[in-house]
């Protein structure tokens, strides 16, 4: 029973774990909670619907298109609601973002309808594999391999490329890694570009796994998200993982234990508690305050 | 006097009222955070949630007690101002975004905690009887919108409010000027989650219906985009936020389903070209000195900054 839960926590927390990872890396650079970022995991979750439905594309090739097209839309929504805000009060970018994610989800409400919907049976074959009392199902594995895929991809990217490297000096310190020459818009971009993609990911994979769609999904799953990455500790990559983790299995714990009318509540007690004993959270840098 | 007043509402169109009563409320919500959020700097992302609980407190007495409804509003007021200053309390310790996280986090469990308590009707919601005054409700409400009006700004342009906005232009410079930071933040959250009370206990009796989830992130969110569209710590600014953004969606209604993408899409525009709110950095008073008197004063381009 335990194991059972640990096994689904672990799979919750791993989707997490992947939206996470946009708000944390944009938060490390330029310092904006990201709302609209929610908005992203649904029209990724929407866009592999579509491939599959539409285009009656196999789950890969949807899923990969998919986290094409949140990255473009990320970088979009960056260029246009972010960057002219640059230089302004973070809150102006704040709302603006609010704005974006007002913009998105009524969008896909406008052409996907009020109801939620499901990936088609068999979309991905899924059969359940036995480890001693407990069992797990391909699709958790898949969830489970993809993330652990595209999480080491991405510390990859960032510590051993260049673009990776011009990454971690922006969120350093913006203003001197400009003058270092590091095209800092570019990098901006791609921070966007590559977070969204993940977003992507994991709104294809949620969509598989709860086997719902919904215009509305973006922002409870955001929210929570958002609360990974500030218990790991926000702007740390290995944080944000490790954050949607264990919100993932306080979460599926938590309904286990009986508390399931407080579902949404968990996620946010946990919040709150790391913030009031550790702010910086699980994995974040303390930062001295300068006078 | 309440039968001239019941027959001048009676005889204004029902829908145009409801808009008016509608302007009040938000106004009076906007100013309380205007406090937490303009004046003091502390960004305050949840709350829709001290709202709840005046509103929840405000529809409980009129049911269980039937009080004259200014003693309710003043009760519902105290409690939500006490359940800030528990929340407030030890999270204002916090700086910057992480205050705002907590907030938030705070707004979420509060909400998920009255969709499960008996006394709140869970997630039915509580329908509430008219209150019990003696004026009609649109007059009640402006009334006491005005009233707050008047109190936030007495209380912004008092000693208290100076040290509020040296807080917010440096807390670690006010506190060397020797005002104690802690106990003035305190203070204003607690006035602030007092008049989110005030608001809500309003809020449910003109509606006469509430539930839990009215009252959820993007309620709280609704009001900050009101203080900042208006104009951060600008008391007019305020006002003209809360009614531009509680007019903007009726006149977008004829567009129906396009409307939410229309604001969401104003929303982004109107911060890309005045990113300081519509009156934001504007001097109200040198404004309408200026306007009615021809002076002209040579003022520095100020612009405020939320931290």
């Amino acid at each position: 029973m335990f194991l059972q839960q640990l096994i689904n926590g672990i799979t919750l927390g791993a989707v997490y774990g992947l939206i996470a990872l946009g708000y944390t890396m944009v938060y490390g650079i330029i310092l904006l909670i990201n709302f609209a970022h929610g908005e992203i995991f649904m029209a990724g979750a929407f866009v592999g619907l579509m491939m599959v439905t539409v285009f009656k594309m196999n789950i890969f090739l949807a899923l990969i298109l998919a986290m094409a097209f949140c990255m473009v839309l990320g970088v979009v929504v960056e260029r246009v609601a972010y960057r002219p805000l640059r230089n302004s009060s973070r809150l102006s970018a704040l709302i603006s973002a609010i704005g974006v994610s007002i913009f998105l989800s009524t969008l896909a409400l406008l052409i996907f309808g009020a109801n939620a919907q499901g990936y088609p049976a068999q979309t991905f074959p899924v059969s359940q594999i036995h480890i001693g009392p407990a069992e797990i199902s391909t699709l958790q594995l898949l969830i489970l391999g993809l993330s652990a895929v595209l999480m080491i991809g991405l510390e990859l990217i960032v510590h051993k490329t260049k673009i990776g490297k011009a990454m971690r000096a922006t969120s350093q310190d913006y203003q001197t890694a400009a003058l270092m020459g590091i095209n800092v818009n570019r990098v901006i971009s791609f921070t966007f570009g590559l977070g969204s993609s993940l977003a992507a990911a994991g709104g294809v994979l949620v969509g598989l796994y709860f086997n719902a769609v919904s215009w509305n999904m973006g922002l409870m799953a955001g929210l929570k998200a958002f609360a990974a990455a500030v218990l790991g500790g926000i702007g740390s990559i290995p944080g944000a993982m490790l954050g949607g983790l264990f919100l993932g299995i306080f979460e599926i714990m938590g309904v286990a234990a009986g508390l399931s009318s407080y579902r949404d509540a968990i996620a946010f007690a946990i919040l709150v508690l790391v913030l009031l004993i550790k702010p910086t959270g699980l994995m974040g840098r303390k930062i001295q305050k300068k006078v | 006097m309440a039968e001239v007043l019941q027959s001048i509402s009676n005889s204004i169109d029902p829908y145009i009222l409801q808009i008016f009563v509608n302007i009040g409320i938000a106004i009076i919500l906007a100013l309380g955070l205007n406090l937490i959020t303009g004046v003091t700097g502390q960004l305050d992302l949840g709350h829709a949630a001290y709202m709840s609980v005046g509103a929840f407190t405000a529809a409980i007495i009129t049911i269980n007690l039937n009080l004259p409804f200014s003693i309710n509003l003043l009760i519902a007021g105290t409690i939500a101002a006490l359940v800030g200053l528990a929340i407030g309390f030890p999270i204002l310790r916090l700086t910057g975004d992480y205050f705002a996280i907590a907030t938030l986090g705070f707004a979420e469990i509060l909400k998920v905690v009255f969709l499960n308590l008996d006394i709140t009707n869970r997630a039915l919601g509580l329908s509430v009887p008219p209150a019990n005054t003696t004026i009609p409700m649109p007059f009640y409400v402006w009334m006491i919108t005005i009233l707050v009006i008047v109190g936030v700004t007495f209380i912004q342009n008092s000693r208290f409010g100076r040290a509020l906005k040296a807080i917010r232009e440096d807390e670690i410079a006010a506190e060397t000027m020797g005002i104690n930071s802690t106990r003035y933040k305190n203070q204003a959250f607690a006035i602030g989650c007092f008049l989110a009370g005030i608001g809500g206990g309003l809020y449910a009796h003109f509606i006469a219906y509430i539930n839990p989830s009215d009252f959820a992130f993007m309620k709280s969110i609704d009001i900050l985009n009101m203080v900042v569209l208006g104009g951060l710590g600008s008391i007019p600014g305020a006002i003209v936020g809360a009614s531009v953004l509680t007019v903007a969606p009726e006149f977008l209604r004829f567009m129906s389903e396009y409307r939410m993408l229309v604001y969401g899409a104003l929303l982004v525009f109107l911060m890309v070209f005045r990113p300081n709110g519509l009156l934001g950095g504007v001097d109200f008073r040198k404004m309408v000195l200026r306007i009615f008197f021809g002076k002209k004063e040579k003022k520095p381009n100020v612009t405020i900054k939320a931290r």
